[in-house]
């Protein structure tokens, strides 16, 4: 018996020991294996031209992550927690930065790096992927919502678009008009990114001491403008002004009902004019409903103030287990030229960083918007930056959904105890 | 023997007991004869049980371990022992208790819904013409063969107020119509996560009542015929109880099952308007927010759940494994 079972041990090891060896990387130059989040194949060129132009110092090879920012996050952290070596870069979602720069999952980025990727890049980027006032990733491209309307909506309601408008304005021409508003109810993160522009937008934030422990944040959610942001979801959510599909509305779900026949206005990211053009390519949509959307700036919360819209996008993250983090940081500053993010623009839709990037004629011609994209990256707040991004998104959208239920007087304190109670680790979520 | 205290010397003790119990004999003379069987039964079985520890039983071990801890994936450094507080946060919060409150009644509802249905289509297999009784299993296979996932969202945009088309198929029925949100409440939402679960896992059950139908001997649903029972009365008073044993094995397995609901919530509602079952809570707790300690917290209540549901039915219920077996 003892004799068979080493036996068997020894195949075991033999067979697992070959199958670890054929992960290991055959004979050339280093390979840097960069996660991406799925997209329409941008990341995957700019890997190869970079690749070509490293003349022989490296090879980025790249690996999806899964569809969805949660579950890019939870992969990544996992990894990074049990220091995965084989992470060199990484697409990371902004508001996830600060939770893997807090434990040290992400190398530092260089002096002389981090000077020269953060030369033109817009405000809200630079916010992003900088965590206790030092930039912890490389901004490659930046995401901002706008508000998109139907021209001959706003006209019929008699609204100047030509001026800033306010939620007020557009819940007005919402009850009057009889049309729905296309926003993001469902309990999702789009909530959250929803709820911070309108507290942002007001002058408040989400988090006001980021303190040392989890324990010790505190919370903006109980001031004027946290009342405010409550009061705009709680009227659209009860007045049934974003249509029956507000609760469980995500981006492209508001996208479906601005395109019906009660559209109206919508905020949203500016894949929607991609899609929309891919739409009327395809034949599913109208070539004149693309003559009727127009666009402007993200609704203010009060008319005096200019607003803050909603940031997101991708930074790129240097692995801190990474067997080769200089050569990675060569590969993150290749692969974020404003020429990259240029053509990554107008391939993929997503809007550069760098502010250098609009001016390419290319860029104007396919997002006839793009000016007022980078006013708007440039005015954006990120999401509250905190190692317990996850928690307090949680929070919010466990206590301010479903947006009829959203009441001014109680869902901000509401909010506030469970969050303050989830930290402290004295409640579930 | 007793020296051993290896989980080997534990089967081995086993097989022995059954071998001297069957033979009649005490056990210290064991005939060469029963020997060889325990050793062969030893070897067959043997590679699957070690197997099964180390991708089982180390994994509860580990779990159980974890949840003594204050553990966070993302803050390693803060790692500290705290007893039994996990356990007190869950067992305090009104969260664990409305998912444990759902996840009961997913599990009865479906279960009690799925022995009836389930019972149905078995009769229907069990009565066909032998020409279309293997075309009769297939068609009501197809639905288990489908991966949950799948199947889920399937059932989602079938219910999806932009993309579904059951508003428009069923607006003849009161209370549905164009503007019907099914997964912006709690009763639509638990409704379709239900049919789903119905419509998904009824031939598990049916399958398993077949069996059960097919070791009721015909001679006796004969006599009893002769003796003038309707229909009725032999289903009730000869059929059901000869095939009581397989019905409570089908529905053990099913409760067990449907107790560990996951994929239909989390693709459907991912825990809104108070559908959040205890799989969601420990995944979102332990995958989601990282927190291991709290989450495999959760984990150990869940398998407590799972035993605790067991031993109510081989115990209480006297539910016989080897039933299905076709040993009894």
């Amino acid at each position: 018996m003892g004799k068979r079972s080493r036996w068997i041990a020894a195949t075991l090891a033999v067979v697992l020991g070959g199958s670890l060896a054929a992960c290991g990387s055959a004979t050339g130059p280093p390979v840097l294996t960069w996660f991406i989040n799925p997209d329409a194949g941008g990341q995957a060129v700019i890997a190869e031209d970079c690749t070509a132009k490293s003349g022989g110092a490296y090879r980025i090879d790249v690996s999806t992550l899964p569809r969805d920012a949660s579950s890019q996050r939870e992969q990544l952290a996992r990894r990074l927690a049990a220091n995965d070596s084989g992470i060199d870069l990484m697409s990371l979602d902004p508001p996830f930065i600060a939770e893997l720069a807090e434990p040290g999952f992400l190398a530092p980025v260089p002096a002389d790096v981090a000077e020269r990727v953060s030369q033109n890049v817009v405000k809200g980027a630079l916010a992003g992927a900088t965590w206790r006032d030092e930039l912890v990733a490389v901004p490659f491209w930046a995401n901002t919502q706008l508000l998109w309307y139907r021209k001959s909506v706003a006209e019929k309601a008699g609204l100047d678009m030509s001026k800033p408008v306010t939620w007020d304005q557009l819940i007005d021409v919402a009850r009057t008009s009889n049309v729905d508003l296309a926003v993001q109810g469902a309990k999702a993160e789009s909530l959250t990114v929803w709820i911070n522009a309108l507290i942002e937008s007001a002058g408040g934030q989400i988090i006001t001491d980021q303190g040392v422990r989890a324990s010790e944040v505190k919370l903006g959610l109980t001031s004027p403008a946290g009342e405010e942001a409550a009061k705009i979801i709680g009227t659209i959510g009860k007045e049934g002004l974003g249509g029956p599909g507000l609760p469980t509305a995500d981006e492209n779900a508001s996208l479906t009902l601005f395109q019906s026949d009660s559209g109206s206005f919508m905020v949203n990211w500016p894949f929607v004019w991609s899609a929309m053009n891919a739409a009327v390519e395809a034949g599913t949509l109208d070539a004149s409903f693309l003559k009727d959307v127009g666009w402007t700036m993200y609704p203010r919360t009060s008319a005096d103030k200019p607003s803050a819209p909603p940031y997101g996008g991708i930074n790129l993250g240097v692995g801190a287990f990474s067997k080769n983090v200089d050569l990675a940081y060569q590969a993150a500053e290749c692969i974020v030229t404003p020429e990259h993010q240029a053509e990554y623009f107008v391939t993929n839709g997503n809007p550069a960083s760098n502010t250098t990037a609009y001016d390419d004629p290319a860029v104007q011609k396919a997002f006839p918007m793009a000016t007022l994209i980078r006013d708007s990256l440039q005015a954006s707040a990120p999401r509250p930056q905190t190692p317990y991004y996850n928690e307090v998104s949680l929070g919010l959208q466990e206590t301010w959904h479903p947006p009829s239920a959203v009441d001014p007087a109680t869902t901000p304190q509401v909010a506030t105890d469970l969050i303050t109670a989830v930290l402290a680790g004295d409640r579930l979520l | 023997m007793t020296t051993t205290s290896t989980a080997a010397g534990a089967v081995k003790a086993n097989t022995e007991t059954a071998t001297d119990r069957q033979s009649g004999r005490p056990r210290k003379r064991r005939s060469d004869r029963a020997r060889a069987e325990a050793r062969l039964g030893w070897w067959l079985a043997g590679p699957a049980f070690f197997l099964m520890l180390a991708v089982t039983l180390y994994p509860i071990l580990q779990a159980v371990y974890d949840s003594l801890f204050r553990y966070r994936l993302t803050a390693p450094d803060d790692r500290a022992f705290v007893g039994l507080n996990n356990y007190a946060v869950v067992l305090s919060d009104p969260v664990f208790w409305q998912a444990t409150l759902i996840t009961v009644l997913i599990t009865v509802v479906t279960v009690l819904v799925e022995v009836v249905l389930g019972f149905a289509l078995a009769l229907v297999m069990h009565r066909a013409i032998k020409q279309l009784r293997g075309l009769l299993r297939t068609v009501i296979l197809v639905p288990y063969g489908i991966i949950t996932v799948v199947s889920a969202f399937a059932w989602f945009y079938m219910f999806d107020i932009n993309s579904g088309f059951v508003n428009s198929w069923f607006s003849w029925v009161p209370g549905i119509n164009a503007d019907l949100n099914w997964f912006a409440s709690q009763g639509t939402s638990l409704f379709v996560i239900i049919a789903s679960e119905v419509w998904k896992t009824t031939p598990f059950i049916s399958l398993l009542l077949l069996a059960g139908l097919a070791q009721v001997s015909g001679d006796l649903e004969e006599a009893a015929q002769v003796d003038g029972a309707s229909w009725w009365q032999r289903l009730q008073r000869v059929v059901l109880p000869n095939m009581k044993a397989a019905i409570m094995v089908a529905v053990l397995f099913r409760a067990l099952d449907a107790f560990r609901i996951f994929d239909n919530v989390f693709i459907m509602t991912n825990g809104a308007n108070g559908t959040q079952v205890l799989s969601l809570l420990a995944y979102r707790t332990s995958i989601g927010r990282l927190e291991i300690g709290l989450g495999s917290a959760i984990s150990v209540l869940l398998f407590l759940c799972v035993i605790l549901i067991c031993f109510v039915a081989i115990k209480l219920f006297k539910v016989d494994l080897s039933s299905t077996r076709g040993e009894k």
